[in-house]
């Protein structure tokens, strides 16, 4: 069974073989972060896979249940939203939810599970070195797997209206809306997946804010509606609007739901809710530039929480239990 | 000859938490109870390990056989002085680390080796090795969840040893497996050590340290308490009457 081990110098020892005289001698605990994940690709792509396989594996109908959840989904949104409450307030209003839910849930899974990462897989962090900052990324390349499917039913949806006009600036801005999600999504999972080692009440919280969230962003109600509401104090809507994934959420309706009302759409619509047709009216001022900046602050803030993972990172493995 | 691990004055200090929740602290602070307690669990540890020594790392439960291990293997920083390793460095440590019950033995073998270092090419090599080695035959293609525990230990042990690393750090050994399993891992770390892998082996089977390593480094509560010849080293454990251990012994060597 030596030849296994040499298989091409046989005979020749480990030393020589290796080269050993001109490899370094290196601080084994040195495994290089974010940059240290990028060289382990290979791992990485098993990790996801891992992921994807474990959730649908031992069902008959196994990847389809990601195409299944999120149509049923939207056909729920369709019969409360377009048939029980508020029709014809709102053109395609399920819409409207859907397209802001794709980017919401993508936020909040890579945030959830990023944050449950480390200690799920803690008989792996307890024996091996590894960057430990992958399993967060796996969790939320996963998640990222799972808007696949989202995204297909929503523009089948679009589709479905028979008036769906996308435009190159629309899918600009559904670009910059994952951007701006996966960079944040990333962030989070990433920085909590080290503090929940810490503080195990993390995970709560995280979950608390997780629930929170899809309320606080205009996709189950207008953004119009919020401009009304926060009329006598322009100060409060300022505010609201610093949240960035407001901000992907209204990217996300300017790609796909406004392109779907059709001037006779609009026309048939009631105003109750501030609905006019036109671009300015549905979205604040400026939606694209704010977009850029939200970008530039996401990156930013991506930063930071490598550079808090770092401090927390050494302590990792002695806090496992 | 060049030094594979050098390890530099090294001490780690863990903390001893007594209360859990924040009210369980403040009852205890209130009462003059202690809440926190530390403990050195490595005191000033030094030793330098050549290329191709084989080092048997003895001592009693607790003594921090397993703190140094997770030091060589990068797993834990020192909380006072260094480490440094020359090559890759795998072992016996990790074995089934990312196994999933509900995946299958082959999907689980090219994971435990991503996770060891291994790539996609390097592991289509020696699957052949690995699944010889590991010999579960047609078990290979169904879920490690349907197998017995000898049998996962025996296809995460197959895959340890066909890494092809500079230092291989063997803990936990044996711990199952049947008779001639137990042999032929023994033959398999042989052969390593014979191709010029440095070995750590950690054991409490006198017998096969004996067998398997030319120096042996005794640790008590943390320290260095002998370093040098295997027989100097087992008589200084009081270790030298076991003689009815054998492999069977290092049934005892499993605590992690």
């Amino acid at each position: 069974m030596t030849e296994e081990l040499n298989p091409d110098g046989a005979g020749d020892s480990v030393a020589v073989r290796h080269d050993l005289e001109h490899v370094p001698l290196v601080d084994p605990t040195q495994k290089g972060g974010l940059v240290g994940v990028l060289r382990r690709r290979y791992l990485l792509s098993l990790m996801v896979k891992r992921e994807l396989r474990a959730r649908y594996i031992g069902s008959k109908m196994g990847l389809a249940w990601s195409y299944i959840n999120p149509f049923t989904r939207f056909l729920t949104f369709y019969f409360v939203f377009g048939i029980i409450l508020g029709r014809g307030q709102i053109p395609h209003f399920a819409i409207h939810l859907f397209a802001g839910m794709v980017v919401v849930n993508l936020f909040t899974e890579s945030f959830n599970s990023g944050t449950r990462s480390i200690m799920q897989n803690k008989s792996i962090v307890q024996k091996m070195p590894l960057p430990r900052e992958i399993f967060p990324i796996a969790s939320m390349l996963v998640s990222l797997y799972h808007t696949g499917p989202q995204l297909v039913i929503l523009v089948g949806a679009c589709l479905a209206t028979g008036s769906f006009s996308p435009d190159p600036i629309g899918l600009l801005a559904a670009l910059m809306a994952f951007t701006i999600v996966i960079l944040l999504g990333t962030g989070m999972g990433l920085m909590f997946s080290a503090i929940n080692v810490m503080y195990r009440d993390w995970t709560r919280v995280v979950q608390i804010f997780t629930n929170m969230l899809p309320f606080s962003v205009p996709m189950m109600y207008p953004f119009t509606l919020v401009h009304k509401r926060f009329d006598p104090f322009p100060v409060l809507e300022h505010f609201y609007l610093f949240n960035p994934i407001t901000e992907a959420v209204l990217l996300m309706q300017r790609a796909f739901w406004i392109t779907t009302v059709s001037p006779s759409d609009a026309a048939d619509a009631e105003t109750d809710f501030g609905f006019k047709p036109g671009l300015s009216v549905n979205f604040p001022s400026h939606l694209l530039e704010r977009g850029v900046i939200f970008i530039g602050v996401a990156i930013v803030f991506l930063v930071f929480c490598q550079w808090v993972f770092t401090r927390l990172d050494d302590k990792v493995p002695d806090r496992l239990i | 000859m060049v030094t594979s691990i050098e390890v530099d004055h090294v001490s780690k200090q863990f903390h001893k938490h007594y209360q859990r929740t924040l009210k369980q602290t403040v009852v205890a602070k209130l009462n003059g109870r202690k809440t926190k307690d530390t403990f050195w669990a490595l005191d000033d540890v030094t030793f330098n390990v050549e290329q191709g020594e084989a080092i048997g790392i003895m001592g009693l439960n607790g003594s921090g056989k397993s703190t140094l291990l997770k030091h060589i293997m990068g797993v834990m920083n020192p909380t006072s002085g260094q480490v440094r390793t020359r090559g890759r460095v795998s072992g016996l440590i990790a074995t089934g680390a990312g196994f999933h019950p509900e995946m299958t033995g082959r999907e689980n073998i090219y994971m435990n080796a991503a996770i060891l270092g291994m790539t996609a090419a390097e592991t289509d090599d020696k699957f052949p090795a690995m699944a010889e080695f590991a010999d579960i035959g047609d078990f290979m293609d169904t879920p490690v969840g349907n197998y017995s525990s000898g049998m996962s230990a025996r296809l995460g042990f197959s895959v340890a040893v066909h890494v092809d690393c500079d230092v291989f750090i063997a803990d936990e050994v044996l711990a199952v497996g049947d008779q001639p399993f137990k042999r032929k891992c023994m033959k398999k770390m042989a052969e390593i050590r014979e191709s010029g892998v440095t070995l750590f082996y950690v054991s409490h089977a006198a017998p096969s340290v004996r067998k398997m390593c030319d120096r042996v480094i005794v640790l008590e509560k943390g320290r260095v308490g002998f370093d040098g010849d295997v027989d100097e080293g087992i008589t200084y454990l009081h270790y030298d009457d076991d003689d009815d251990g054998g492999d069977e012994a290092a049934v005892l060597g499993s605590e992690i």
